[in-house]
């Protein structure tokens, strides 16, 4: 990747904007798969999701953990000039809560399962360890914390789509298109 | 059953000059269950992960002298409503007709017709396990522990639930619960005599 200023990116790399894509589809189908398999009744449909859901979950953790080693090593392209101070504050603040939800959400629900008793075996071959013994009050508590995180996450993805749409149609900034580089084409 | 009070003594004496062997100290009859330090658990795999459970209520009539282990025997009987499969969903489902049908069948039991001594303090009991009504002839490996009036016995297996209907219809598809559930028992029991402190 070229970044032709020494100082600035003005852009993002190739590996930031896949992995953004890629765990955007990811956390999306989570949230639907997670709201879809709780409301089963009880079948070996529902175990097979169950355990898919944790799987792709602890999917999640690996990429976002890797993704927050790049972020730090690699300097996102700053807002744009003439950005209003309170919407850079905003716009920092739903990153790195973003960030946070993607680590926080997938280890509540490793925690919640251990609680629940059921361990978490990634793709059914890599066990991880039961960090909580069988605890039913705890695993319900760490229920509630999941299913809270992922009313925040889904609350402050709304607001950050939001806001990318509303720089693209209203200031007209560019900043959707860093992330989408096949709009910077149509330049 | 009543016993002489000489007869469990003499036969350990007869039994240790026989084998040529120390016999456990307190060779005698046990058959009182120590319900609070006994358990029946089982962990069954469910999309290849051990998910672990218990039976909480059961009775276990046994009857057994490290001196004459043949004679030994055992009736164990699970009251399958005590069922805990590990979570409250599995506890709803497992009692209904595809799995356990405890409406209809609502107790399973092991009943011995043989014990034999495998050497140390290990032993194997023969016998019929029923299930829904269903039965078949197992052989249970276990060991027995004692120490003062009371013995600890100890032991797991492999049974196939589908060998028993358990886990019919849209269950009876291994991938997602296994076939193979191990059960674990661990019965203590003290002798039946008033305990002879020493
Ligand atoms: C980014 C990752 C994840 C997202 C977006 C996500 C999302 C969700 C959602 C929306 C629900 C439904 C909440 C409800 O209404 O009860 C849910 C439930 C659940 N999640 Fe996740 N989840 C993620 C990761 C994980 C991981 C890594 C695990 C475990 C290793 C996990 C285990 C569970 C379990 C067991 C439930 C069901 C709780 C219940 O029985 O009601 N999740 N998840
Ligand atoms: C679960 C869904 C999503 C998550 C977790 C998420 C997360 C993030 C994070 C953490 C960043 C900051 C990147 C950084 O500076 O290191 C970011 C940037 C961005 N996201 Fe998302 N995103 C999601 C969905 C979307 C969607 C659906 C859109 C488009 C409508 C979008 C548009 C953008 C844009 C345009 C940026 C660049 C912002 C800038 O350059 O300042 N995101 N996203």
């Amino acid at each position: 990747m070229s970044h032709t200023q020494p100082g600035l990116p003005t852009h993002y790399t190739r590996t930031a904007i896949l992995l953004h894509w890629l765990m955007a589809l990811m956390i999306i189908a989570m949230f639907g798969l997670g709201l879809y398999m709780t409301g089963l009744k009880l079948s070996p449909q529902k175990l097979q999701l169950y355990s898919w859901h944790k799987w792709a979950g602890v999917s999640v953790f690996v990429l976002a953990a890797f993704r927050l080693v790049w972020r730090l090593t690699h300097t996102p392209p700053p807002h744009p000039a003439g950005m209003p101070r309170w919407q850079q504050i905003a716009a920092n603040g739903t990153h790195h809560l973003l960030y946070l939800l993607m680590i926080a959400i997938p280890l509540s629900g490793w925690l919640m399962s251990s609680a629940k008793g059921f361990q978490t075996v990634w793709f059914g071959v890599l066990p991880l360890p039961d960090l909580l013994a069988k605890d039913k009050a705890l695993g319900d508590l760490l229920q509630g914390v999941h299913q809270a995180l992922n009313l925040g996450l889904a609350t402050l993805v709304l607001a950050h789509i939001a806001a990318a749409i509303k720089h693209h149609l209203v200031e007209r900034d560019g900043v959707l298109a860093r992330m989408l580089p096949f709009l910077q084409d149509k330049r | 059953m009543r016993t002489c009070p000489l007869s469990i003594p003499a036969l350990a004496l007869l039994a240790a000059m026989s084998a040529g062997l120390s016999l456990p100290a307190h060779a005698a009859e046990y058959s009182v269950l120590d319900t609070a330090q006994s358990s029946i658990s089982f962990t069954s795999k469910q999309m290849g992960v051990g998910v672990d459970g218990r039976f909480r209520k059961f009775n276990a009539a046994l009857n057994f002298d490290p001196a004459k282990p043949g004679s030994g025997s055992a009736r164990i009987d699970i009251d399958l409503s005590s069922i805990d499969a590990g979570s409250p969903d599995a506890n709803d489902e497992v009692v209904g007709k595809p799995w356990f049908d405890i409406r209809n069948f609502p107790t399973a039991s092991f009943a011995s017709t043989g014990v034999k001594a495998l050497g140390g303090d290990r032993y194997e009991a023969r016998g019929k396990i029923s299930i829904k009504g269903k039965s078949q002839e197992v052989v249970l490996p276990f060991t027995v522990k004692p120490s003062g009036d009371s013995a600890v016995f100890d032991g797991s297996f492999v049974i196939k639930r589908l060998d028993f209907a358990v886990g019919d219809g849209i269950w009876s598809d291994v991938s997602t619960v296994a076939n193979e559930v191990l059960i674990k028992f661990r019965f203590t029991a003290t002798t039946s005599r008033p305990a002879v402190k020493k």
